[in-house]
């Protein structure tokens, strides 16, 4: 069975409450139709479950596959310096359906980010080795495609739909 | 299937259609198998397209990776292609599946590649093998420690 290496950490963008019952890791590319599926699932686990879910969206950008799969994660990361990661997540899915190269500073403004300085952070080498650590960390953990889950550390088998199915089952 | 410390069985495969491939050019170097049942279908396609992704983590544990299936040379040059891989996918074409059984992972019935992984070692013995269930990406985690195990030595 395959665990999630290393733990979560200080490092890690995280929604929902330490105490919660239920951590839930995303492995995800914001290129990847799949996870475009999953996210409204996602939201609605988190609106469903509430305070029992935490959740935590690490980057496993298919770069070759995908060509904008790595700068839309550099945009997320960037958008986190200004305490916006998830404001800008949220966006980028939204936003899949017309993901460009064009797409990111438009969406910078109309999160209401300081847009000069996330150019600037769009360059870092910093937000780049936290990306590719994250997909390390995917590799390592048995990251098989986009999406991939582990709850509480352990691999789901399945996808957010049965994650959902899951929840709910165990919520019963 | 054969496993750990079983000497890898040479082969020379069609990498292209004018480009032949043959283990024992690699020894001196770690050498990644990865047996697969078919171009084109969905499981392998992820499996092949999270390889390609890896390629600097095998380089830089010195290792070449292979894909493996019964498919032709025509239909690997398209697969590469449409999925811009860039690491070589064999034909064990003719005689069909012949490296494929030296190994072990042959699928008699449904004619094809068991989905496979073998990790060989700069002397060219197996140093780790994996058989996946058919419809399981089986991940690149395995293959990272096996190789981490050999960079130890």
């Amino acid at each position: 069975m395959s665990t999630l290496k290393p733990e979560i950490n200080s490092r890690d963008h995280i929604q929902g409450d330490d105490s919660a019952s239920v951590t839930i890791v995303e492995f995800g590319d914001y290129q990847c139709p799949y996870c475009g599926n999953a996210y409204p699932i996602m939201k609605e686990i988190e609106e469903t479950f509430g305070h029992q879910i935490r959740f935590i969206f690490r980057h496993f950008p298919l770069a070759n596959a995908h060509e904008f799969a790595f700068p839309a994660a550099i945009a997320a990361e960037a958008a986190g310096l200004q305490d916006k990661f998830w404001e800008m997540h949220d966006a980028l899915f939204e936003n899949q359906y017309r993901l460009n190269g064009e797409l990111f500073d438009e969406l910078a403004e109309t999160i209401g980010l300081d847009l000069e300085q996330f150019q600037q952070d769009c360059t870092s080498e910093e937000i780049k080795s936290k990306i590719e650590n994250d997909f390390d960390s995917g590799v390592r953990s048995g990251v098989n495609g986009t999406p991939s889950f582990y709850v509480n550390g352990t691999k789901f088998d399945g996808g957010a739909t049965d994650l959902y199915q899951m929840l709910k089952e165990s919520a019963e | 299937m054969l496993e750990k410390g079983a000497i890898a069985p040479d082969f020379e495969l069609n990498a292209t259609p004018d480009q032949k491939i043959k283990l024992k050019d690699f020894k001196g170097k770690n050498v990644i198998l990865a047996f697969y049942p078919a171009d084109w279908s969905p499981v392998c396609s992820d499996q092949m397209a999270l390889y390609n992704e890896m390629l600097k983590y095998f380089n830089k544990y010195d290792a070449q990776i292979f894909g493996v299936s019964v498919d032709s040379v025509w239909c690997h040059l398209a697969f590469e292609e449409n999925r811009k891989l860039h690491f070589p996918l064999l034909a064990d074409f003719e005689p069909k599946g012949a490296v494929s059984k030296a190994y072990g992972v042959y699928d008699e019935e449904l004619g094809e590649s068991k989905r496979a992984l073998f990790v060989i070692d700069k002397e060219g013995k197996i140093a780790w093998s994996y058989l996946s269930p058919i419809a399981v990406n089986p991940g690149a985690d395995g293959i990272l420690e096996a190789l981490e195990e050999l960079d130890k030595k």
